[in-house]
């Protein structure tokens, strides 16, 4: 044993008791679905947790039925200092619950326990908390006096920060007063129906939210439901291109929040220690599962030898393996299906001429997983500089002027998010302002606030998630929706 | 013995230049009587990529330019045409069969306008950016950003369209910085040729503004599927297929505004200016003392 092996330090999972079967959340009840049942896995292991239940076109139809009548008869009629207090209510049951969510996150995605427990909850609680203040403060919202919610919110979130994207569509349309039919990421539900049991103790009244399990048709029903005045979307840019397709022509609003390619921008005056620190969090953060992850690292040309070289030191004290053990850095990859295309998109950077490699790193037998990877020599046309691998695959490119780097971190269709690292404050600001980013991180990467607007430039999606900004996707001004 | 008139050709305007259509065609454009008043130049596809290169060529001055002088291009082109009021107003009745006080009652809206958005170039960043306070030694500033080229399918109908509702889709999108590729009222695209010589002769560059003439019908589905334009104002679509143009947008998740009908659309709002921005957020770590 070196000093850099530890012990298993597994947290208990005895904090968490499921139920054998879980149904859909439909008018605060738990019922049954009418497609077949399905069970849901933990990606490190392979074994079943619990069965799910399949939401087909009339389960959708019920559920959004339920939504109308509870914006129609009830939560539309609540004052918001009203709908202030369940949320704040919902805040507070989180976070008496967070334990017990962080494990039961970290079995169903396979995100290390330490980022569920530290990252993904404590976020959760925070986004009911902040938009809690907000519900009875939209006059200040920016959209005039007296603005308007939309109705019914259909939303779709992903499997890579499941209960944390929940939290992103429900506390601001709730808030707003707005009633919601959600559906999660068919590979992880079962945050989301914990988070229906918060719900009844919270007791938000039935059908305000409603929360409707399956695949990816349960949400293709959920979009094209004529009764559904707003689409919320967070996920791949091909879906979201199709779900932009299928609203063409209606009256339902549409936020989406897709796919990226970050840049993140190495000076060679940047504090370099930090940087690499930020380089490993920027791209190995939830194994890569990260739309707005620093995918590209363009290191100016005079320390790129240094830097891989310190990146590479860094990545072989990474540790690989239980997700529930708190020293763990990189979980399970969270599919079968995604694991695959991380294999297909590293095995074309190979074929496209670029340089691989992983720290020696022993995977586990059962479930899925894919060693921290960096790629070197990458460039600009190769796919893996171009497509999002949505995993824990680094390409590495170099640059010589701040024009260049700036020229190709925006040579990209996507626009979400990017990084900067100098110590050079005017150099920071000059170039925050030339890149086509929705978030720019500078001498940091993936932080997140509720306070803080989220979302992205081009093909990455319109719409922003978290400050006051996220509030107009769910409102209309008083004189009507436009 | 009357002085026999010097009629003028119209023509498109792209990056700047007035060029006839590069398809050779033109259409005849009739005054509300049926009379006669000009070939308006009939835009190809080929002027509309023309036109897109150009907004694309001209959108990093524009874009970059303080928000004061943008403020202050703007406001010129309100004075410069109050000094052409005659002009516009003789092309009002002409074209939209206005009485001459309705049409002098549409210059004065279109001037004042102009003047109106001129004044938020320099506020609405105020207005619709913040900072955030969020937890941890972080600086967080939220600022609208323009989205790139906006394309617009100008107002079609209703009085004073042709100028007002052309003007009030046009400006919004300027204000922010972003550039614009415009296709003129079918009927009535006399104003919008006008206005174009007046934009050439103010401090507007080059590019920032380009106006199509022709069919919004044939023009509009290769600006909503260009790979080059970032947005699509649908505000005088109404009348085409305008569903399959928002679908056509879809391919690369351009920003869409919907058709609006009625008169006096598109109504002059700071939604509309917003409408056609990108909400940028930098996190700046603060250091330790």
């Amino acid at each position: 044993m070196s000093f850099l092996d530890y012990a298993p330090a597994p947290e208990s999972r005895a904090i968490l008791s499921l139920r054998p079967s879980y149904g859909l959340f439909v008018d605060g009840e738990f019922v049954d679905g009418n497609g077949p049942a399905f069970t849901t896995i933990s990606p490190a292991t392979e074994e079943g947790l619990t069965e799910i239940a399949t939401a087909d076109d009339a389960d959708v139809d019920r559920a959004v039925a339920a939504a109308r009548k509870a914006y129609d008869r009830v939560w539309s009629k609540l004052s918001g200092s009203d709908r202030g207090k369940y949320l704040f209510r919902i805040a507070r049951l989180v976070q008496e619950r967070a334990r017990e969510l962080a494990v039961a996150e970290t079995l169903n995605n396979g995100k290390p326990i330490k980022e569920s427990r530290d990252v993904d909850i404590p976020l959760v609680a925070a986004w009911f908390f902040y938009y809690a203040g907000w519900a009875d403060k939209l006059d200040h919202a920016g959209l005039g006096p007296d603005p308007r919610p939309l109705g019914v919110a259909g939303q779709i979130i992903p499997w890579n920060f499941p209960l944390l994207m929940l939290a992103w569509k429900i506390a601001p349309a709730l808030a707003s007063g707005n009633t919601v039919v959600l559906k999660p990421a068919e590979t992880t539900p079962l945050t989301a129906l914990l988070f229906a049991e918060i719900l009844q103790q919270a007791d938000l009244p039935p059908g305000v939210v409603n929360i409707v399990t399956g695949p990816g048709a349960t949400g293709q029903a959920l979009v094209r439901h004529p009764d559904v005045d707003k689409i919320a979307f967070t996920g791949s840019t091909a879906v979201g291109r199709e779900i932009a397709r299928a609203t063409a022509g209606t009256r339902k609003r549409l936020t989406l929040e897709l796919g990226g390619k970050a840049a993140n921008i190495v000076f060679d005056d940047a504090p370099i220690d930090q940087a690499i620190e930020g380089v490993v969090n920027g791209i190995f953060y939830n194994q890569g599962h990260v739309c707005c992850a620093g995918s590209r690292l363009l290191v100016q040309e005079n320390v790129h030898d240094d830097v891989v070289e310190r990146l590479k030191q860094r990545l072989t004290t990474l540790r690989l393996g239980d997700p529930l053990d708190k020293n763990t850095d990189i979980g399970a990859v969270n599919s079968a299906e995604q694991l695959e295309r991380i294999r297909e998109l590293t095995a074309a950077g190979e074929e496209e001429g670029a340089t691989r490699w992983s720290p020696p790193c022993v995977l586990p037998d059962a479930g899925f997983w894919f060693a921290p990877t960096i790629f070197t020599g990458v460039q600009t046309s190769s796919r893996i500089a171009r497509e999002e691998i949505f995993g824990p695959v680094l390409s590495i490119l170099t640059f010589r002027t701040p024009q260049e780097a700036i020229a190709k971190a925006n040579n990209t269709p996507y626009g979400l998010s990017a990084g900067i690292w100098s110590d050079k404050g005017s150099r920071v600001l000059a170039v925050a302002d030339e890149l086509r980013a929705g978030v720019v991180w500078t001498n940091t990467f993936n932080r997140f606030d509720p306070a803080s607007p989220f979302g992205g430039y081009k093909e990455s999606g319109y719409g922003r998630e978290g400050g006051k900004q996220g509030l107009s996707a769910y409102l209309a001004p008083a004189g009507g929706i436009r | 013995m009357t002085r026999l008139a010097v009629p003028k050709t119209y023509k498109l305007y792209i990056g700047g230049k007035f060029p006839r259509s590069e398809s050779g065609r033109t259409y005849e454009i009739t005054g509300a009587g049926g009379d006669f008043l000009a070939n308006a130049a009939q835009a190809s596809r080929k002027d509309a990529r023309d036109a897109v290169v150009a907004a694309r060529s001209a959108l990093k001055g524009w874009s970059a330019a303080t928000a004061y002088n943008r403020g202050q291009v703007l406001y010129r082109i309100a004075e410069l045409l109050e000094g052409r009021r005659a002009q516009f107003v003789d092309e009002l009745v002409r074209s939209e069969g206005l009485t001459e006080r309705r049409a002098a009652a549409v210059i004065d809206t279109a001037i004042d306008r102009w003047v109106w958005f001129a004044g938020w170039a320099d506020k609405f960043a105020q207005v619709l950016g913040n900072g955030n306070p969020v937890a941890g030694p972080y600086f967080n500033l939220s600022v609208p950003e323009p989205t790139g080229v906006v394309a617009v399918i100008a107002p079609q109908a209703g009085e004073g369209h042709s100028l007002t509702g052309f003007v009030s889709a046009v400006a919004p999108a300027l204000v922010s910085g972003n550039t614009v590729v415009v296709v003129a009222s079918r009927s009535a695209p006399l104003s919008a040729i006008s206005l174009s010589e007046v934009l050439a002769t103010s401090d507007v560059p080059p590019g920032v503004v380009n106006v199509l003439t022709g069919s919004p019908a044939e023009i509009a589905p290769w600006l909503a599927s260009h790979a080059d334009v970032n947005a699509i104002d649908l505000v005088g679509a109404g009348a085409l297929d305008w569903v399959q143009l928002q679908i056509d947008a879809a391919e690369t998740l351009k920003r869409v505004l919907q058709p609006e009908d009625g008169p006096g659309a598109p109504a002059p709002t700071l939604a509309r200016i917003s409408a056609f921005t990108e909400t940028k957020t930098v996190w700046h770590t603060k250091g330790l003392l």
